[in-house]
C-alpha cells in the first residue's frame, strides 16, 4: 500500500512540475521573445491590479480558450480528430515516468526512490514513447482533412524518422560509457547492485555523480561531447521546436498540423508543445548534465555539510528577498499614482510579498536549522537534489526558447541534409570512436 | 547571379570552414540575443516601446485627424454648400445637400453634411478646396473606432461639435 501511495505522490509531483512549468514557459517565451526583440512583452492582463510582469496572461488565455467556440471542419474523421490532441498531451506526459528527479528521499525510515517507474529498459521506453508522440501530430494532420494540415503531418513523420536515428545513436554512446561502471559506494545498498546498467535511467544519473580523474564531474557532456550536440539537435527536432518546427511552418503551410483546431483542443496542442519541451529539457539534463547530481557534492558530502548548508541557504534567501523588497518599495514610492488605477498597488504588494518571504526565512532560523541531525540531513540531501534537477530543467527549457528567438527555421531540404548526411554519419562515428576508446582504456 | 553594386561582404562572401560547422555561429547568435535580453531587463525604461493607451504620441499641428465643420459667430456652419469638397474628394465620401439660407447676404447653407469616415483617406484635399475655411482636419483625433458601420457616417451636428478626443 505504501508503494502505491508513494507512486501517486511522485506522479502528483511530476504533474505539478509539468503543469507549473508549462505556465511559466509560456510566460518565459513571450517575455523572453519580447526582450530579445527590444519590446516590453505582455503587461496588460491583471487580477486586482496585480500583473506579475505578464504571468497573468497564460491564465487569461486559458479562460479565453475554455469559453471559445470549438469550430470543427465538416469532413473531419471524427474519432481521430478528437483523439489527436489528447494523444499528444498524454504521450508528452508519460515520458516523465522514467526520469529520476533525485536518488531517494528518506520518509519515516523508508528510502523512497525519486522516480515514478524505475524500468530496467528506461532508455528504450523513452525512445519508444518519443516516437509515439509523432502519431498525435500525424493523426491531427490527417483527420482534419485539409491539405495544409496533411502536409504538416507528413513533414512531422519524415522529420521524426530522420532524427530518431541520430537520437538513438547518440544515446548508444552513453549506454556504452556508463554500462558496467561500479556503483557509487553510498548507493550500493539502495540499488542492490555492484555495477550500473546503462539502460536504467536511475543508474545513468547515478553514474554521472562520479568524478573523472578525481576533478571533473563525469557528466554525459564531458564523456560524450559530440553525442550531446547530436542529442540536442535531435531533441529539438523531436519537440518540433525552432529551428526544426517545419510541421508548423506558418510561412508555408499556415499552421501545419493544428490549423483546423480551435478552442481547448488547440490549447492542448499548445500546452503539449511546452510539455514536450519540459520532457526534452529533463532528458538533456538527465543524460548529459548529471540529472539531479550537484557537481562535486554527491549525497555523502551533502549529508555531512547539511548542518552548515541549510542555514546558509536560508540566510541567502532572506537577504535576497529583503533586497527585492527594498527595491520594490522604492519603486512604489517612485511611481506613486503613475497609472491612476489598480495597477498602482502592484509595487507595494510585491514589496510586501518579498518582505514576508524574507522575514519568514529569518524567522525559520529560530527553529535552529543547524541542529537537523542525520535524518534531517538525509532529507535535506534528497530535497537539494530535487532542487538541482528542477533548476537544470528550467535552464534547458529556457535554452529552447533562447534558440527559437535566435535562429531562423531550416528549409526542408536543409533539414533532411542535416539529418541524413551530417548527423547520421557523425552519430555512427561517435559510437565507433566511443567503443574503441572504451576498449583501449580497459 | 551578380552581386555588383552591393556593399562588399554582403552576400558574395564564401562560407568559411568555421562557419560551416554551425555551432560557433549559433553560439555567436545566442550571444547577440542574450545581450539584448540582459540590456532590456536592466534598462526596461529605455525600451522604445510606447505604452499606447497610457501614453500617446504627440503629433505635429499639421497632422490630419478627424474632420470638423467650423462655425460662424452665431453658431451656424460657415459652409455654403458649394460642393467643392465633395467634388475634389478622391474617396467620394462627402455628401452635401444644400438649401436656401434665410440671410440674403449668404447664398446657401448645408441642410445635411455627411462624411463616411470608413471611405475617407485623410488626404486633406477638402480642406484645401474649401473657399470658406468651413471644413478642417485639425482636431488631431486619430482613434476612430465604433462597433457598427453606420456609426461611421457622421452628420452635420457631429462635425460641428467634433472636438472631443477618443472613440464615439
Amino acid at each position: 500500500m505504501t508503494i502505491v501511495m508513494d507512486t501517486f505522490a511522485k506522479i502528483g509531483f511530476m504533474f505539478a512540475l509539468i503543469m507549473g512549468m508549462v505556465v511559466v514557459l509560456i510566460w518565459m517565451e513571450r517575455k523572453g521573445a519580447a526582450f530579445i526583440q527590444d519590446r516590453t512583452g505582455p503587461n496588460r492582463a491583471d487580477i486586482l491590479g496585480i500583473r506579475l510582469a505578464g504571468l497573468v496572461h497564460p491564465v487569461a488565455d486559458v479562460f479565453k480558450l475554455l469559453f471559445k467556440e470549438d469550430i470543427q471542419p465538416a469532413n473531419r474523421h471524427k474519432a481521430l480528430y478528437n483523439t489527436a490532441p489528447w494523444l499528444v498531451m498524454v504521450i508528452a506526459m508519460s515520458t516523465y515516468a522514467v526520469i529520476p528527479f533525485g536518488d531517494y528521499l528518506t520518509v519515516g525510515g523508508r528510502q523512497v526512490p525519486l522516480i515514478v517507474a524505475d524500468l530496467n529498459v528506461g532508455l528504450l521506453y523513452i525512445l519508444a514513447v518519443a516516437s509515439l508522440g509523432t502519431y498525435g501530430v500525424v493523426m491531427a494532420g490527417w483527420a482534419a482533412n485539409n491539405k495544409f494540415t496533411f502536409l504538416g503531418g507528413i513533414r512531422a513523420t519524415a522529420q521524426m524518422i530522420s532524427y530518431e536515428i541520430s537520437m538513438g545513436l547518440a544515446l548508444m554512446g552513453l549506454i556504452l560509457v556508463y554500462s558496467g561502471q561500479a556503483t557509487p559506494e553510498h548507493l550500493k545498498d539502495f540499488f542492490g547492485v555492484d555495477f550500473l546498467s546503462g539502460l536504467r535511467i536511475s543508474h545513468l544519473a547515478a553514474g554521472q555523480g562520479e568524478l573523472l580523474w578525481g576533478i571533473i564531474p563525469k557528466w554525459g557532456i564531458i564523456v560524450q561531447p559530440l553525442g550531446f550536440f547530436l542529442f540536442l539537435a535531435a531533441s529539438y527536432a523531436e519537440t518540433n521546436r525552432n529551428p526544426f518546427d517545419l510541421p508548423e511552418g506558418e510561412s508555408e503551410i499556415v499552421a501545419g498540423f493544428h490549423l483546423e483546431y480551435s478552442s481547448m483542443k488547440f490549447a492542448l496542442f499548445f500546452m503539449a508543445e511546452y510539455a514536450h519541451m519540459v520532457v526534452a529539457a529533463a532528458l538533456i539534463a538527465t543524460f548529459y548534465f548529471g540529472g539531479y547530481q550537484i557537481p562535486w557534492a554527491p549525497r555523502p558530502v551533502l549529508e555531512a555539510k547539511a548542518a552548515m548548508l541549510l542555514p546558509a541557504i536560508i540566510m541567502a534567501t532572506a537577504v535576497i528577498s529583503l533586497i527585492f523588497a527594498v527595491l520594490f518599495f522604492r519603486r512604489a514610492q517612485h511611481e506613486k499614482g503613475k497609472f491612476g488605477d489598480a495597477r498602482d498597488r502592484e509595487p507595494g504588494l510585491g514589496g510586501g510579498l518579498w518582505a514576508l518571504i524574507g522575514l519568514g526565512a529569518l524567522g525559520s532560523l529560530a527553529l535552529q536549522p543547524w541542529n537537523i541531525g542525520p535524518e534531517g540531513a538525509a532529507v535535506f540531501a534528497g530535497l537539494a537534489q530535487v532542487g538541482m534537477f528542477v533548476a537544470k530543467v528550467v535552464f534547458f527549457a529556457w535554452l529552447f526558447i533562447w534558440v527559437r528567438w535566435t535562429l531562423p527555421r531550416f528549409r526542408y531540404d536543409q533539414l533532411m541534409h542535416l539529418g541524413w548526411k551530417v548527423m547520421l554519419p557523425l552519430g555512427i562515428a561517435n559510437l565507433v570512436v566511443t567503443a574503441v576508446v572504451l576498449v583501449l582504456v580497459q | 547571379m551578380s552581386f555588383e553594386g552591393l556593399p562588399k561582404g554582403s552576400c558574395d562572401k564564401k562560407t568559411s570552414f568555421v562557419e560551416s560547422l554551425y555551432f560557433p555561429e549559433i553560439f555567436r547568435g545566442l550571444g547577440v540575443t542574450m545581450r539584448h535580453l540582459v540590456k532590456n531587463i536592466f534598462h526596461t525604461a529605455d525600451m522604445p516601446t510606447m505604452q499606447y493607451p497610457d501614453e500617446k504620441r504627440v503629433y505635429s499641428d499639421r497632422f490630419r485627424g478627424r474632420h470638423r465643420l467650423t462655425q460662424r459667430e452665431d453658431g451656424t456652419p460657415r459652409c455654403v454648400a458649394c460642393q467643392m469638397c465633395s467634388t475634389v474628394c478622391p474617396a467620394d465620401c462627402i455628401t452635401i445637400e444644400g438649401a436656401e439660407h434665410p440671410d440674403p447676404a449668404i447664398e446657401k447653407f448645408p441642410e445635411s453634411f455627411t462624411i463616411d469616415l470608413l471611405r475617407c483617406v485623410y488626404c486633406g484635399l477638402c480642406e484645401e478646396a474649401c473657399p470658406c475655411d468651413a471644413i478642417r482636419m485639425d482636431t488631431g483625433i486619430y482613434e476612430i473606432s465604433a462597433d457598427s458601420r453606420d456609426k461611421f457616417l457622421v452628420d452635420k451636428e457631429f462635425l460641428l461639435n467634433d472636438t472631443e478626443r477618443g472613440t464615439f
